[in-house]
């Protein structure tokens, strides 16, 4: 037998590879251009003290998270559970919520129901901050260094197990960089 | 009956909300919209682009890229707005770079390999050279034959 009949063989294993490859990967799962950049600007009302604003400046030096939700969003209810119980657990993370297109009262609602794992939660209610945040499904966290450069981003709802294995070890490590 | 009437205006009611509608400055200004909101993905329903998106991401893109060109703004620059917060997966004409090569030089490749595979296929069927044995060349002249005597 020769070789070149192989060859037909041979280029759709290597396609069947690739393909194979393609249907384990999450399409919804887009790599953000924030990540290693500057985190953006904002300056938004804090949801239970609107009088009050909140801006991602307040938190330099610290290093910090940024979860994106909204009472209006299943999946956020599903992961609130664990955020609940890492804040419980964590009380020295610096946990920001973005109330992403939401109504304040439904949202405050929502967190005297569900519990207030977070340190401020700000309205984001035209979703303007988010859309300069690149949020395009909620849930979204965002880690944020001391300097404040977006450090990572979970795009959907995190579990024990993402908070665990990837969440908090990147917390530790930054936590041990310079400001 | 009643219920049904109700009901369906409340329903033609709901869908009118959905359209925005924006006047423009000049027409040029309005077909670069056009352009711009066909050549952007929306990132909640991926195949569609923001022109003919109803997702509520997609109508805070088309009202971004409304008031950018309205206050001046060049195509370049709301690309640019819109690559810096989500990436080049939001073009659906992704721009040439390293991340892209492959899928830039693909096709160009396929082509070059399946012309030349084909190309070498038939130089080796030209140089095929068939020969008959002794017994064949009998039997194709008898053929021959028969059909010339036919005509």
């Amino acid at each position: 037998m020769k070789l070149r009949y192989l060859l037909p063989l041979g280029l759709f294993l290597v396609m069947a590879v690739f393909l194979g490859i393609g249907l384990k990967l999450d399409p919804h799962e887009v790599p953000s251009p924030l990540i290693d950049k500057p985190a953006p600007a904002f300056t938004l009302a804090q949801l239970h003290e609107p009088q009050k604003t909140f801006s991602p400046e307040y938190m330099k030096g610290k290093v910090w998270l940024l979860n994106v939700w909204a009472s209006w969003c299943a999946s956020c209810r599903e992961e609130h559970v664990f955020f609940t119980e890492f804040a419980r657990t964590n009380p020295s993370v610096n946990l920001i919520g973005l109330n992403y297109k939401d109504e304040p009262a439904a949202a405050q609602q929502w967190l005297a129901k569900l519990g207030n794992p977070y340190l401020v939660s700000v309205s984001d209610t035209e979703g303007m901050a988010g859309l300069d945040w690149g949020v395009y499904g909620v849930p979204e966290t965002f880690v944020i260094d001391k300097k404040g450069i977006v450090r990572h981003k979970q795009t959907g709802p995190v579990d024990s197990t993402i908070l665990q294995t990837v969440i908090m070890p990147l917390i530790e490590k930054l936590n041990t960089e310079a400001e | 009956m009643k219920k049904l009437v109700l009901c369906l205006l409340l329903l033609s009611q709901s869908i009118h909300a959905e359209i925005e509608i924006y006047q423009f400055a000049t027409p040029e200004l309005e077909s670069r919209y056009q352009t711009l909101t066909e050549e952007l993905r929306c990132l909640v329903c991926q195949n569609q682009n923001i022109a003919d998106s109803h997702a509520e991401l997609a109508q805070d893109l088309r009202r971004k890229v409304y008031e950018k060109l309205s206050s001046g703004e060049s195509n370049e620059q709301i690309i640019t707005f819109m690559t810096e917060r989500y990436g080049d997966f939001v073009l659906y004409r992704p721009p040439f770079n390293v991340k892209t090569l492959i899928l830039w030089l693909a096709p160009i490749l396929a082509l070059i390999i399946g012309g030349f595979s084909f190309w070498s296929l038939l130089k080796h069927r030209k140089n095929e050279k068939i020969e008959l044995s002794a017994s064949e060349r009998e039997r194709l002249n008898k053929l021959l034959q028969t059909k010339s005597d036919k005509q």
